[in-house]
């Protein structure tokens, strides 16, 4: 009988979960495995296992970082995802405050239309937004995705620290205000402290959105010094008929570690505020 | 959207008490605190937004400023076969890649839903296709799809011996579909289960016990506490996913960028192309616009569709 049932358990849940994580799984598994396989294994499956590599190389890293823009691309793009997490932070964490704790007449509505901006895609706005940024003189300039990226952010953050703002008792506050605190003290001193962890996970979604954010990059920026990695690898690695397949999964993986470290770091965070925000 | 302008008065002289007194002056702190979302919203979304439409009823091109020319382009889109092409491959692709990410991340979210050792874990790892960037995924998937050195080939064509000659994935128009439409669908599964696993949680046991003791078998209880329970949640969820695949540009750009003989083109590769890369702003904008009914009818469809039955279901909640 527990035998049974053990089998029946194997069959129903580890079985379809162990294929489901192999399948989830394998294309980073490929990327890795691909980033460090010299050229002759790669095209060769007659003569080498494709699942394992004979004799690992680093060339294809080190032709990445010593014989192109990689690192320069990178860096542009740490710094626009950081620019734009911050800007996105302030910005919805002052709405949120407002819309949730000032409460005033309409707050719900300018909450509402602050959602209904997140549900813009990108790829109706780019060309609208292509000829704004020209009109700025930010055309090619990294601080134009800086300044284009809290379209998105900043309503999927007011949204997600709204819900924290939601959870801090109001007495706290009153009292504070009682004692003659300013608004201002109570933002600084009380909400904003006890809403660091709602910080945090608004800090790691726009962070990780800006690292994948694409149409923008692509239709902004123009040279190649100034592109972010997504873009660079796709406009300035592929080149020619014959794909350096080496360099162009040592760049993707490349490219994907920061935001894997970056998640890992911060994991339950992010699950458990991805979690809280669909149950709202 | 509600836009609160304010002329934010040059502040005079510092004043310490008197600043600090208008920033408790509610009205005021309200404000300037909506003030930097509501600025960069209605800068770079709700102008280039009503600039689009715009756009999309002139003849501009890059470098030149257009005139008004009414439904011109629109008429053109209707006589365009690559519109059409982009429009119907745009539903298929949504339609399909809906369904199947929504089926297996139900079932995962299912699973997931067992006690099992490490489970946090496996939930942190599953999670992984949805936060690398979807560019980067995407060209391990053009390396997967290889038209000679494709790993899947290789596997039926070497290993298992189901097939004599290796697939070729991108080069021929409906295959190549199909392999957008599975890339997304990878893409798109951590998110579905995750946020359902999140709506599985908050069903209470009781309504199982419950069940059980009225001994209704495990498909019953799906069916009829399991699925009622979740059309909310589902509601929500799908309507993002629907907006979002409808209006996907990355994969499609990065694995085929339309091809092979455009017939991969979703509207919005479409409207990169003739807008941005073709340097016909009007035309790329009325394509970019004529995505705007259909995001609607698939809003109202799914939302509305799916919240219909929570509300029908009355008082279900416990």
């Amino acid at each position: 009988m527990a035998w049974d049932s053990g089998l029946r358990r194997l069959m129903m849940i580890y079985l379809p979960l162990g294929c489901f994580v192999l399948i989830l799984l394998f294309p980073f598994y490929w990327m890795a495995i691909t980033s460090f396989k010299p050229n002759a294994e790669l095209m060769n499956y007659r003569e080498h296992n494709p699942f394992w590599i004979s004799s690992p190389t680093l060339a294809h890293i080190k032709h990445l970082l010593f014989e192109t823009a990689y690192p320069r691309w990178l860096w542009t793009t740490m710094l626009v995802a950081i620019g734009a997490t911050t800007l996105s932070l302030v910005a919805s964490t002052l709405a949120a405050y407002a819309i949730e704790r000032l409460r005033f007449r309409g707050s719900p509505y300018v909450g509402l239309g602050i959602y209904l901006a997140y549900l813009v895609p990108p790829s109706i706005l780019f060309i609208p937004l292509a000829t704004v940024v020209v009109q700025f003189g930010l055309f090619d300039s990294p601080l134009a995705l800086i300044l284009v990226y809290p379209t998105f952010l900043v309503p999927f953050c007011t949204w997600l620290l709204i819900g924290y703002f939601k959870s801090i008792p109001y007495e706290l506050e009153e009292c504070a205000l009682v004692d003659g605190a300013t608004r201002l003290q109570i933002l600084r001193r009380i909400t904003l402290p006890l809403a660091v962890p709602g910080l945090i996970s608004a800090g790691i979604f726009s962070f990780t959105l800006s690292w994948n954010e694409f149409i923008y990059a692509l239709a902004f920026i123009q040279s190649g010094a100034n592109k972010t990695v997504p873009v660079a690898i796709l406009t300035e690695l592929v080149t020619g008929d014959v794909y350096q397949w080496g360099a162009l999964m040592a760049g993707s993986l490349l490219g994907s570690l920061p935001v894997a470290i970056f998640y890992s770091l911060f994991v339950d965070y992010y699950v458990s505020s991805l979690t809280g925000a669909v149950k709202e | 959207m509600s836009v609160t302008t304010l002329s934010s008065p040059v502040l005079p002289q510092r004043q310490p008490n008197w600043l600090v007194r208008l920033f408790d002056y509610k009205p005021f702190l309200i404000a300037m605190c909506l003030a930097p979302a509501i600025g960069l919203l209605a800068v770079f979304l709700t102008y280039p937004l009503g600039l689009g439409i715009w756009l999309a009823f002139t003849d501009t091109t890059i470098g030149q400023k257009g005139i008004f020319v009414g439904l011109d382009n629109f008429q053109y889109l209707l006589s365009d076969p690559l519109w059409w092409g982009a429009v119907s491959y745009s539903v298929i692709y949504t339609g399909i890649a809906t369904f199947g990410k929504f089926a297996l991340g139900f079932w995962l979210a299912l699973l997931l839903n067992n006690h099992f050792p490490f489970k946090s874990l496996l939930r942190a790892i599953i999670l992984l296709p949805w936060i690398v960037p979807t560019v980067l995924s995407a060209l391990a998937f053009w390396w997967i799809y290889d038209p000679q050195f494709s790993i899947i080939s290789y596997l039926l064509v070497d290993v298992l011996h189901w097939k004599s000659s290796n697939i070729d994935f991108l080069g021929s128009p409906w295959p190549a579909r199909f392999s957008l439409i599975a890339a997304n669908i990878w893409r798109g599964i951590p998110f579905v289960a995750i946020s359902l696993l999140a709506g599985l949680q908050t069903i209470s046991p009781s309504l199982y016990e419950a069940a059980m003791l009225d001994g209704a078998s495990s498909w019953q209880r799906f069916r009829y506490i399991t699925f009622p329970m979740m059309m909310p949640i589902l509601a929500i969820v799908m309507t993002f996913s629907i907006i979002f695949t409808f209006t996907d540009f990355q994969l499609v750009y990065a694995i085929t960028r339309g091809g092979p003989g455009n017939s991969t083109h979703l509207l919005a590769t479409l409207a990169f192309q003739r807008g941005i890369a073709g340097g016909e702003l009007g035309e790329g904008a009325a394509i970019a616009v004529s995505m705007i009914p259909f995001l609607v009818f698939a809003t109202l469809f799914s939302y509305f569709g799916l919240a219909r039955r929570k509300w029908q279901q009355g008082e279900a909640n416990d």
